[in-house]
């Protein structure tokens, strides 16, 4: 089977969850690399060093300089005539697309698959993960988007691609890009650190919420993560959301600050490795699924832990 | 401008679903079933843009069995004008998409808000494929929605912060979380919604086939995470993160 995977990037670097769709597309088979963007050769040269992948098609044209779906999916449309799979990231940038092209090409989309089970079946969770589901495709070609934490990221170098230059219908003429209000992080990133301390509502407001999370989480160069209750009260801007209306994290230490622990947060990151709640109730739910837990109230706890780390 | 906004019955979203033993499926047997809380904020956003005097008239229209009526009474109590059923059950969100696409050809809509995705088969196409087949623009994932003469500026919740396009109107938006907060319907307008119009159709009435493309093999439980320990305070915290190798 020869798969395409679409290569997020924002025309200067690649993103990390490309490299976990590459690991997906591996296991159906042969696995080429669609670079859509402008003046993007700096992210066309790191998807051929990506080892497992044969061919770089890349698409440099100013209409795809801000990926918009209308100019994106029929250019990926018509790769589609060469390939049998096309797997996207299940990031907000591959979910956007995905399904624009699944249509065009009358495929009903296999979304957010953690698992490849053989060529035409995969794994994925439902009911905001309370429940996992394995379907079959009866679709000649396969449209997929990939959960990024299910799959182990395949290796940024040792490969040699060849690299090759595509050109699709280029712009709709139907939209255009306005702006970007993209948030500059002075922490690691949620979905790709190996520490997340989240905090809840009971943080009381922003200030609060920043002056007891953050130096925590600086002291373990950790990312900081936020529940819906949190964000909800506008302690934190919502990129911050962990659960399954925001981001799916799953670090090696996700330590949860007075966080309750509500079915739509838990789906967010119950896949960590191992989870640390802090909370001063008891019952809290989210006891039940935290690893180490410690009862008390995080006015006093937190910072007697951040000062004794 | 005709608003016409796409709702889905659903399970509640403060139920906990339960996967059946038998492994078809999830148990929707006597559970509380509402409209998708995404589908809420779409409507919210019709009616808001028809009370700023964007729009004229909203539609509702509801894939899905017989009792989907409820939820497109609940869409007409909040505000939308009429309503449409399409009778049908399990339809996945291409032939959703497609049945969409048909009502659009008829009733010309300027705008198509729809939740970003359904609370459960989280699939999140349904909206971004009625685009591609009605090749209108798409604006996803929205936090923000401006109409500005015949173009629709949506603000779209991205990775790492926001983003902003501008859609050539007839244009496709999808809602998210923070676009707004949806009103309670009032009980004089709950027994309004009662008398608006509410069309009964079928996919055969649209000549679409919705046949399933994907076939569940199963359903399971996912795996489950077992409570760990309690630590007493905050020093065995900090023994436990060192052993972990977090601490130095």
């Amino acid at each position: 089977m020869k798969t395409l995977v679409y290569v997020e990037h924002d025309n200067a670097s690649m993103k990390d969850a490309t490299l976990a769709v590459v690991t997906a597309a591996s296991q159906l088979g042969e696995v080429h690399a669609l670079v859509a963007g402008h003046n993007c050769g700096a992210v066309a040269d790191a998807a051929a060093k990506i080892a497992g992948i044969s061919k770089v098609h890349v698409a440099d044209n100013a209409a795809y300089a801000n990926q918009l779906a209308e100019n994106v999916a029929p250019l990926v449309a018509d790769l589609m005539g060469h390939h049998d799979a096309v797997l996207f990231p299940a990031t907000a940038h591959g979910k956007n697309i995905a399904p624009r092209v699944a249509a065009q090409l009358d495929v009903m989309q296999i979304s957010d698959i953690l698992s490849v089970e053989s060529a035409d079946t995969f794994t994925r969770p439902i009911y905001a993960g309370n429940a996992i589901a394995t379907v079959q495709s009866s679709d000649a070609k396969k449209v997929i988007t990939v959960r990024g934490t299910a799959f182990a990221k395949a290796e940024a170098t040792g490969g040699s691609a060849a690299v090759e230059a595509v050109s699709g219908p280029g712009d709709a003429g139907t939209s255009s890009f306005v702006g970007a209000e993209i948030v500059k992080l002075e922490r690691p990133e949620l979905t790709s650190a190996k520490i997340i301390v989240s905090g809840g509502r009971a943080l009381k407001d922003g200030p609060t919420f920043e002056a007891t999370i953050f130096p925590l989480a600086d002291k373990l160069g950790a990312a900081v993560g936020a529940s819906r209750a949190a964000v909800d009260a506008g302690y934190v801007p919502n990129d911050y959301q962990v659960g399954q209306t925001g981001k799916i994290v799953a670090p090696e230490v996700y330590i949860a600050v007075g966080i309750s622990g509500a079915i739509q947060h838990l789906a967010g990151m119950k896949d960590s490795k191992t989870i640390i709640a802090i909370n001063k109730d008891e019952d809290a739910p989210i006891f039940q699924v935290a690893d180490i837990g410690l009862v008390g109230d995080l006015f006093n706890v937190v910072p007697e832990l951040t000062g004794k780390l | 401008m005709k608003i016409l906004v796409p709702v889905k019955r659903v399970i509640d979203y403060n139920v906990k679903p339960r996967v059946k033993p038998d492994g078809t499926g999830v148990d929707l047997s006597n559970v509380k079933m509402s409209m998708n809380p995404f589908d809420e904020i779409a409507v919210e956003e019709a009616i808001r843009l028809k009370e700023k005097g964007a729009a004229n008239e909203i539609v509702a229209v509801s894939i899905g069995p017989d009792k989907a009526q409820e939820t497109l009474r609940t869409a007409l109590a909040m505000g939308a004008d009429r309503a449409i059923l399409v009778v049908a059950e399990d339809v996945e969100p291409l032939g959703v998409a497609k049945i969409l696409a048909k009502i659009v050809e008829e009733e010309a809509p300027g705008l198509v808000i729809l939740g970003k995705q359904a609370i459960d088969d989280d699939s999140n196409q349904t909206g971004q494929m009625l685009a591609a087949l009605t090749g209108r623009p798409q604006g996803t994932f929205a936090s923000k929605v401006e109409v500005k003469g015949d173009a629709v500026e949506v603000t779209r919740e991205v990775d790492g912060g926001l983003e902003t396009v501008s859609l050539k109107t007839p244009a496709i938006v999808t809602t998210d979380l923070r676009l707004n907060e949806p009103r309670y319907a009032s009980l004089p307008n709950i027994m309004k919604a009662k008398s608006k119009p509410l069309a009964q159709k079928t996919p055969a009435d649209y000549g679409v086939d919705v046949s399933p493309r994907l076939k569940t093999l199963k359903v399971a439980e996912p795996p489950v995470r077992s409570a760990g320990i309690k630590v007493a305070d905050v020093d065995a915290l900090v023994a436990k993160l060192k052993e972990m190798g977090v601490a130095g």
